[in-house]
């Protein structure tokens, strides 16, 4: 297809969520395309061979893969509108490196919090907890991460929220009791159209969790 | 620019240490090279400067640090603008450089060290499969970014090169190591060639470590790292 913006894409994923973001906060008009997981599409196949993984963000026909990439690459080209990444190096490389971490920590201890019990879900949970208390630490007073607009490290994390109520229930504990200015930053966040309109909704995400357990024949 | 305003904390073996100071030569920086002692374990400042996962490299500019070697290459590139340019001017070529350099880090690399951390034939063989696989999409990314010129950036080093080259000098000692061949003439003839140039030049060729030294070190070196892992399971 040329011309125009499509996206690839998998209603729960966080990582498709950033992108919806991205495009939302620039106000760019873009084709949604559901993908089936389970029985991946050709166009899936073709755009992104190396991992055959969603987001995949085609533009005038190019594919460009990787969420955070994504997210780059949309700012960079829609440069007039809504800067997700400040203009001073320092602070860029600031923004990087927690939406970095944010990439290296938050999946994976997320994902073993719904996946696992006993003293490795245990485990999980603390883990979680510790990253979210850094990112804390990072976000401090300012009422967005890096201290100025809604920007690059907002849109790495915060779709991960609509996935909390799924870790809670699943792991018996309260995100919002062990982390309050995180999720007071959520709550600031979610008032932002581009936000609120991009993120699924928790209860879904938690059925969906569910659904996944028994699959995997996770108890 | 003074040489105490940038400094660099790192090894002479780490690809990612490699990478920043190729970074910093392109721009003509002058820094100060602190290398840290390993086996003696972190050093306060590095504790300090990169509390979140007290590795190596560490750029420290005036007396800010930056942190991930992919993010500092960006800083340096940002920050000194009026020198050579590392990453693409063409957004899209940006964002497939990033593309590959991310790959690299996640997937192509980690296999990499996965040969030596491999306990048993089946785990090497498995790992060396994801090596030579990730060599063959890189010899097919070479075609579409070089567009018939030397390197990945073009007739200039960039990014991409940077963040691949800098893996040379393990993927060769762990060739030697291991009795194999990943990169050549036959299989990845535009890399081969890629390869040589790019540890000819000025920008890289002393800080390239020499394939002998690091062979010698992965000898001691990957036994120890197996030792400590298996002593972690159990």
């Amino acid at each position: 297809m040329e011309g125009g913006v499509v996206l690839l894409d998998f209603w729960a994923s966080m990582f498709g969520m950033r992108v919806r973001i991205a495009l939302a906060e620039k106000e760019i008009k873009y084709e949604y395309r559901e993908q089936d997981l389970r029985n991946k599409s050709d166009l899936l196949l073709q755009m992104n061979p190396v991992h055959k993984k969603i987001p995949v963000l085609i533009h005038n026909g190019k594919p460009i893969c990787e969420s955070l990439v994504q997210v780059q690459y949309i700012d960079e080209v829609w440069h007039d509108k809504a800067p997700l990444l400040p203009a001073d190096p320092y602070k860029r490389a600031t923004a990087r490196f927690w939406a970095d971490f944010v990439d290296k920590k938050m999946y994976d201890s997320g994902s073993k919090i719904w996946k696992t019990k006993g003293e490795e879900q245990e485990a999980a949970k603390k883990e979680f907890i510790e990253n979210l208390k850094l990112l804390e630490g990072e976000l401090g007073d300012n009422l967005y991460f890096g201290g100025e607009g809604f920007g690059y490290v907002d849109v790495a994390l915060v779709p991960f929220y609509c996935w909390f109520y799924a870790y809670e229930q699943c792991g018996g504990f309260s995100i919002e009791a062990e982390c309050p200015k995180l999720i007071a930053w959520v709550k600031r966040c979610m008032q932002k159209e581009s936000v609120a309109k991009s993120l699924a909704d928790p209860e879904k995400v938690y059925e969906f969790v569910l659904h996944l357990k028994k699959a995997y024949g996770i108890e | 620019m003074a040489a105490s305003e940038v400094k660099v904390l790192g090894s002479w073996s780490s690809p990612y240490v490699i990478r920043t100071r190729i970074a910093l030569h392109i721009k003509s920086l002058t820094y100060e090279f602190i290398e840290e002692k390993l086996s003696e374990g972190k050093s306060q400042l590095l504790l300090k400067s990169n509390p979140v996962y007290k590795k190596i490299p560490v750029l420290i500019h005036g007396d800010k640090p930056v942190n991930e070697s992919l993010i500092i290459v960006q800083y340096i590139d940002e920050t000194w603008p009026s020198g050579p340019s590392i990453l693409p001017p063409d957004p899209y070529e940006r964002a497939v450089a990033r593309f590959w350099a991310a790959y690299l880090d996640e997937k192509w690399f980690p296999a990499v060290i996965s040969i030596g951390m491999s306990d048993g034939e089946e785990a090497k063989k498995a790992a060396m499969a994801q090596v030579e696989e990730g060599v063959a999409l890189m010899e097919e990314a070479f075609g579409k970014c070089s567009k018939g010129k030397v390197f990945f950036g073009g007739d200039e080093i960039g990014f991409l090169d940077i963040a691949f080259g800098s893996c040379l000098g393990w993927l060769r000692a762990t060739e030697e190591m291991n009795g194999i061949k990943v990169m050549d003439q036959g299989k990845t003839p535009a890399l081969v060639n890629w390869a040589e140039c790019f540890c000819c030049h000025s920008a890289v060729k002393d800080v390239m470590p020499d394939t002998d030294r690091l062979t010698e070190f992965g000898r001691v070196l990957f036994p120890k790292l197996r030792a400590a892992a298996a002593a972690k399971t159990h």
